[in-house]
């Protein structure tokens, strides 16, 4: 292979690094515009950020809120100036950073979307011989032309999609945005970027959902206190990702229940409890994300506190509506353990193969005498682990199961 | 100076998107009416009428020196419509980064575009009833001829002193909010202390010396005089608005050149 081809980055950023003054005084400001000194203090959110992406790469960007994520993309977009370090940029930018546009409540999605594709640098004539696209392309009906103020967030991100989109980009900036918008949307979006990377659009996409950094991206990387920790492919990125996060999740596990919004509850007479509940991958990681059809094994660490005649483990896979998928219990399985006394320990590791559909799931386990909770309940406990099922390698299909086919065709 | 012609071409280049904003703003102003444009007109028509009408035929204030029983009522339009003009443009210019807060944060485009819509919106509506004024001076057959294009470079003093200071106070405006709300006091008081109600002669010595500071004065006494003695200004008096203008101008570029990174920052 020959080397001498010079190699062209379609995005070239160069220590970039970003601080926030921020001023104790409040004329302090002004103290400085008249040469009185300095008085501000500078709150750094980025630190010496360098990379390059080349024609066509899609690299999703990862990290907790408050890394860096947006004020990077802002950057690049060219609305936030860096303190220091630069942004080389090989062609058009378009972006669409958060919700929204700045789009006027007043006005309609019509004159919105002239005034965005305006803003975005588009001559009337080129954004006249495209609205009608805009239009197609966003499908909200008649409310195109009714104020803004009366759309929901999803009418807005569609309409923010499609201005954004209705020229091709070289560079395509997507902050999270998506994630607001319906199911039917996201998928939409998703085959034009997809269309869009097949021409040559080089594609900059943050989001939490490591199904769509994993399904869009070919690359990725973790920011974390404005610098990249973490850079790689997406799947080991994001792996690193929820390591961080199922570390830091560990130390607060209670907390982290309660904030969810939903309600953990147990309830029983306590002669046996759950001490630990985890869900492990063939590597023995703890994993949170799960592809379909992969084998994991669930392992629960249960205690005895007090001399039991028998002891029975259930657990149930539930979806996100509470839709039992599947339970069973060691009484079916003939795994009673008989007159367990106080202080035993015992690790139940229960492996099965996630044939899910995508989505969240949680585990509920009981612990009792017999088949059923019904008779002395030791401890029950609801969304004891919440994990997510993802696609990876598999064929894209819906449903709440993976039954793998096999379809032959024959004429 | 390569600096703000560099600014000039990015304006340039978003030419569109400053035309169609400010044609935006005006069908914004009569969406959901049943009469629509008629409504631009009926604003300034009323002001007009109550100036001419009621001053020269009910209260009929003594012009000195003017025996048409409309002297008064153009002195008052010439003053009123031309002042108008400066303190919409300012009292709008100065809040022009922190409304439009949303834009600037999400999209990338010159920035410069706001005050030229500002601007070119101030002046269409100006426009507009400066027609009304030129109609009723040719109804009354007080118009003043070719006179009345030496109101031009007046005109382009004012503009050029008001986006300047407007500009100015805009980048300050982001950091310290209380210059929009010291911009309306001021205005009030500007107006006042300006020679367009009352008449000049009537003033005692003490009151002309601090009225000489006033830099809209040499402006609005320039329109006067053109539109009621159809005289041409006597230039010399234009070199001290001139001057601050250009002094505002530069110090506004500046001051936005310095702080336009720092403007999206504290939005």
């Amino acid at each position: 292979m020959s080397c001498e081809e010079p190699f062209t980055y379609m995005l070239q950023i160069k220590n970039i690094s970003k601080a926030y003054k921020r001023y104790h005084r409040k004329y302090g400001r002004l103290a400085e515009w008249l040469g009185l000194g300095t008085y501000h203090e500078k709150r750094w959110v980025l630190q010496n950020i360098s990379f390059d992406v080349e024609r066509g790469q899609a690299v999703g960007i990862v990290g907790v809120n408050g890394a860096g994520k947006s004020t990077l993309l802002k950057i690049i977009t060219g609305t936030t100036r860096p303190s220091t370090g630069s942004v080389e940029a090989g062609g058009r930018i378009s972006a669409l950073l958060e919700l929204g546009m700045g789009f006027h409540p007043e006005f309609t999605g019509r004159q919105n979307a002239y005034m965005s594709a305006q803003l975005s640098g588009l001559t009337l004539a080129e954004v006249e011989s495209r609205i009608g696209e805009i239009e197609g392309f966003a499908e909200i009906g008649d409310y195109f032309d009714q104020p803004m103020r009366t759309y929901s967030s999803g009418m807005q991100i569609r309409v923010a999609f499609s201005v954004a989109t209705c020229v091709r980009p070289d560079i395509l900036i997507v902050d999270e945005a998506l994630s607001v918008g319906d199911a039917y949307f996201q998928h939409k979006s998703f085959g034009r970027i997809r269309g869009f990377r097949e021409q040559g659009t080089t594609l900059l996409f943050v989001s939490h959902d490591r199904g769509s950094i994993q399904s869009l991206c070919n690359r990725a990387m973790l920011l974390e206190h404005g610098a990249i920790i973490k850079e790689g492919n997406p799947e080991e990125v994001m792996d690193f990702y929820n390591a961080i996060i199922a570390e830091k999740e560990n130390t607060t596990v209670e907390q982290k229940k309660l904030n969810n919004g939903k309600v953990r509850t147990s309830s029983g007479t306590g002669e046996a409890r759950v001490e630990n509940i985890g869900l492990y991958n063939a590597m023995g990681e703890m994993v949170e994300f799960v592809s379909v059809g992969e084998q994991v094994e669930l392992r629960v660490r249960v205690k005895v506190f007090k001399s039991v005649e028998s002891l029975v483990l259930g657990y149930g896979i539930k979806d996100r509506l509470g839709q039992v998928m599947y339970g069973t219990n060691t009484w079916h399985t003939r795994q009673v353990i008989h007159n367990p006394s106080q202080g035993d320990e015992y690790m139940y590791r229960i492996s099965f193969p996630a044939n899910l559909g995508l989505g969240s799931y949680s585990i509920e386990t009981a612990l009792h005498d017999r088949d059923t909770h019904m008779g002395a309940n030791y401890e029950w406990l609801n969304l004891a682990l919440v994990f997510n099922v993802i696609n990876i390698d598999k064929a894209a299909f819906v449903g709440s199961n993976w039954i793998e086919p096999k379809i032959e065709i024959e004429s | 100076m390569i600096i703000s012609i560099g600014m000039l071409k990015d304006v340039w280049s978003f030419r569109d998107l400053v035309w169609s904003s400010v044609k935006r703003e005006f069908q914004s102003r009569w969406t959901g009416t049943q009469f629509g444009p008629i409504w631009l007109v009926a604003q300034p028509l009323a002001t007009i009428v109550i100036f001419t009408v009621i001053f020269a035929n009910i209260m009929r204030p003594g012009m000195p020196a003017h025996d048409s029983k409309f002297a008064y009522s153009i002195y008052l339009c010439s003053g009123v419509l031309t002042f108008g003009l400066f303190s919409e443009m300012l009292g709008r210019s100065v809040n022009i980064f922190v409304e439009n807060a949303n834009l600037l944060k999400k999209i990338h485009f010159p920035k410069l575009c706001l005050p030229i819509i500002v601007l070119l919106s101030s002046l269409i509506n100006f426009a507009i009833i400066m027609s009304l004024f030129i109609c009723f001076l040719i109804i009354t057959s007080a118009f003043p001829g070719w006179v009345i294009f030496s109101a031009l470079p007046v005109l382009g003093i004012q503009l050029m002193f008001t986006i300047g200071l407007g500009v100015l106070l805009a980048t300050i405006n982001v950091f310290y909010r209380d210059v929009q709300q010291t911009v309306s006091v001021v205005l009030q008081f500007w107006f006042w202390l300006t020679p367009i109600v009352y008449i000049t002669a009537t003033l005692p010595d003490i009151a002309r010396n601090i009225l000489n500071w006033n830099p809209l004065w040499p402006l609005i006494q320039a329109y006067q005089g053109i539109f009621l003695e159809h005289r041409i200004p006597e230039w010399s008096s234009l070199v001290y608005p001139l001057l601050l203008g250009l002094i505002f101008s530069l110090l506004g570029v500046y001051a936005f050149y310095k702080l336009q990174g720092e403007i999206v920052d504290e939005l």
